[in-house]
């Protein structure tokens, strides 16, 4: 499996606090790997030091073979790079179309109109409640609504890597199955790359091929979802200890 | 009644020059969180590059382009000039605090603002100055029977196709998604790919330049212009703006042409001498009865 996303020795410091103590996670073509880890573990951090939003300290990321550290953070998009931030930021004073067309908007290369409606029915296929809100205002959306809200916009690019951060934080367990379904259904059907942190161990390790533990910072323990799930750490610690076949 | 339209029409005009002010600093705080204290002095500034432009050689710009040609120069000139200055006063004056925090800006801008009204003092006089009347148009003619004239007319339209365009680009462009998206949430923005540089340097050329388009079409109306008047005038779209809702573009523009319409009114009808301390009074009721502005700032919950 080709690399597309390499990080090594990632180290980010927030004043005198280290919250990555140098990690390594790799992200393979046609990939889901997912990151666990407690609350201040350092998942989000991870993911928006990839997306540039958070400057780093020491390490290096690369994209394709490409050094990711010297661009600009508005680029990442136009360069089929796409995170869905933890607690969906959509913004809440746009319409749902609004939002929508955002997704798209450092994409220089997307021709307007009938591509984009194209890629637009695709999500609304993913999410057909979105084009029932399609001119009602993201703020007035239900927390679902705007979890699948801000993956669309996180589609809508056509990304090869999709960073998602918590996309089942506080959400019904019927939402949460169909965010995971569709999770599954880009992978499979659209290729995309997907480095999905989470807190729900179970679900995650579900999906993906292969899992990091993030633990203060540091990689903890890392392996396929199989091996993790079989884990008698990963399985106390995240896993509530029960036993979860593979 | 004749009192009530000549009064209305005053209104208007003048409320438009608010509501063109009052754009400038909405737009700003929108993206910035800053309340540009200097924009009134920007507006100040448009003022004197239209009357140097007109005055200039003999009046050469009206004597070759005509009277209605040479205001179009000179709100011309004024628009490009403050633009540019405007961006000049970003990087000058607001980049290099922006990491010392909201305090050390709003310092920043009132600094800024002294810096502009002792710049033009220094350079055009601390006597006020006035349009010559050979460069203003001065036709009255009547319309639907009341008096108006010509350059009430102009600076009119002038100013609703100007805010009409404003408001086009910013609620109806994919561009001006961008920019409410980076006022909202500088670094999802970010996510999107919007380079918020790029808004932040739109922002600050076209939110001065309509101040300064303002700037000559109210040197044209009232003839003289001062050094200072860009307190008054700032200080007053600042009300309109608060009158509006902050942030918000079309209560710029309502708060702005209302403002214009209750100062004239009150001035026509009960106290030409008190309209400011009126002004001011509006500020401090809507400031206690309704902070968030006529329009406020439409408020959705984050579920």
């Amino acid at each position: 499996m080709a690399t597309v996303l390499a990080i090594k020795n990632l180290v980010v410091n927030y004043g005198a606090v280290e919250a990555l103590k140098g990690i390594d996670v790799e992200l393979g073509e046609h990939d889901i790997v997912a990151v666990l880890g407690a609350n201040g573990a350092g998942k989000t951090t991870l993911l928006k030091s990839i997306s540039r939003i958070q400057a780093i300290k020491g390490g290096t990321i690369e994209y394709k073979g490409k050094d990711l550290v010297t661009a600009p953070a508005f680029r990442l998009a136009g360069l089929g790079i796409s995170h869905v931030p933890e607690g969906r930021h959509v913004f809440a004073t746009l319409t749902t179309e609004e939002n929508l067309n955002l997704g798209a908007y450092g994409v220089r290369s997307m021709p307007a109109g009938k591509v984009m409606e194209k890629t637009k029915e695709w999500i609304f296929s993913l999410f057909p409640i979105l084009k029932e809100r399609r001119k009602q205002l993201a703020g007035t959306l239900s927390g679902g609504e705007q979890q699948m809200l801000a993956i669309g916009r996180g589609l809508i690019s056509k990304p090869q890597v999709l960073l998602l951060d918590e996309p089942s934080l506080g959400l019904a367990p019927i939402i949460v199955q169909e965010i995971f379904r569709v999770i599954r259904q880009i992978h499979e059907e659209e290729g995309v790359s997907i480095l999905l942190v989470e807190q729900n161990a179970r679900k995650a390790l579900a999906v993906a091929r292969y899992g990091y533990i993030l633990e203060l910072g540091r990689i903890a323990i890392e392996g396929l979802a199989c091996d993790l799930k079989n884990d008698e750490r990963v399985r106390s610690a995240y896993l509530g200890g029960s036993k979860v076949s593979c | 009644m004749a009192t009530f339209f000549e009064q209305l029409i005053n209104g208007l005009t003048i409320g438009s020059f608010y509501a063109l002010v009052a754009l400038g600093y909405s737009m700003v705080f929108g993206v910035m969180k800053l309340i540009n204290f200097a924009h009134g002095d920007l507006f100040a500034l448009g003022s004197y590059l239209g009357y140097t432009l007109l005055v200039a050689s003999s009046s050469w710009v009206t004597v070759h382009f005509g009277l209605w040609g040479g205001m179009a120069i000179a709100m011309l000139f004024a628009f490009t000039g403050i633009g540019f200055a405007g961006v000049l006063m970003e990087r000058v004056a607001y980049r290099p605090v922006y990491p010392a925090g909201r305090l050390s800006l709003v310092v920043s801008a009132l600094g800024m603002s002294i810096f502009l009204q002792n710049g033009i003092m220094a350079i055009w006089g601390s006597r006020p100055q006035a349009y010559p009347a050979a460069v203003v148009p001065s036709t009255r003619f009547s319309l639907l029977g009341l008096p108006v004239t010509s350059l009430q007319v102009v600076i009119l339209l002038v100013s609703f196709a100007l805010m009409l365009a404003i408001w086009f680009i910013v609620e109806k462009t994919t561009f001006g998604a961008a920019i409410r998206a980076t006022a909202l949430d500088r670094s999802t923005a970010t996510l999107m790919g919007i380079d918020v540089r790029v808004v932040i340097f739109f922002i600050f050329a076209l939110g001065p330049a309509l101040g300064g388009i303002a700037g000559v079409m109210n040197g044209m109306y009232y003839r003289a212009i001062s050094f200072n008047m860009g307190w008054t005038y700032g200080l007053k779209a600042f009300t309109a703006t608060i009158l509006g809702g902050i942030g918000n573009i079309p209560g710029a523009m309502i708060g702005g042409l209302l403002l214009g319409l209750m100062e004239s009114l009150f001035a026509g009808y009960v106290s030409g001498a008190w309209k400011d301390v009126f002004v001011f009074f509006i500020l401090i009721v809507v400031l206690i009865w309704r902070p968030t502005g006529l329009l406020g700032e439409k408020t959705a919950e984050k579920v």
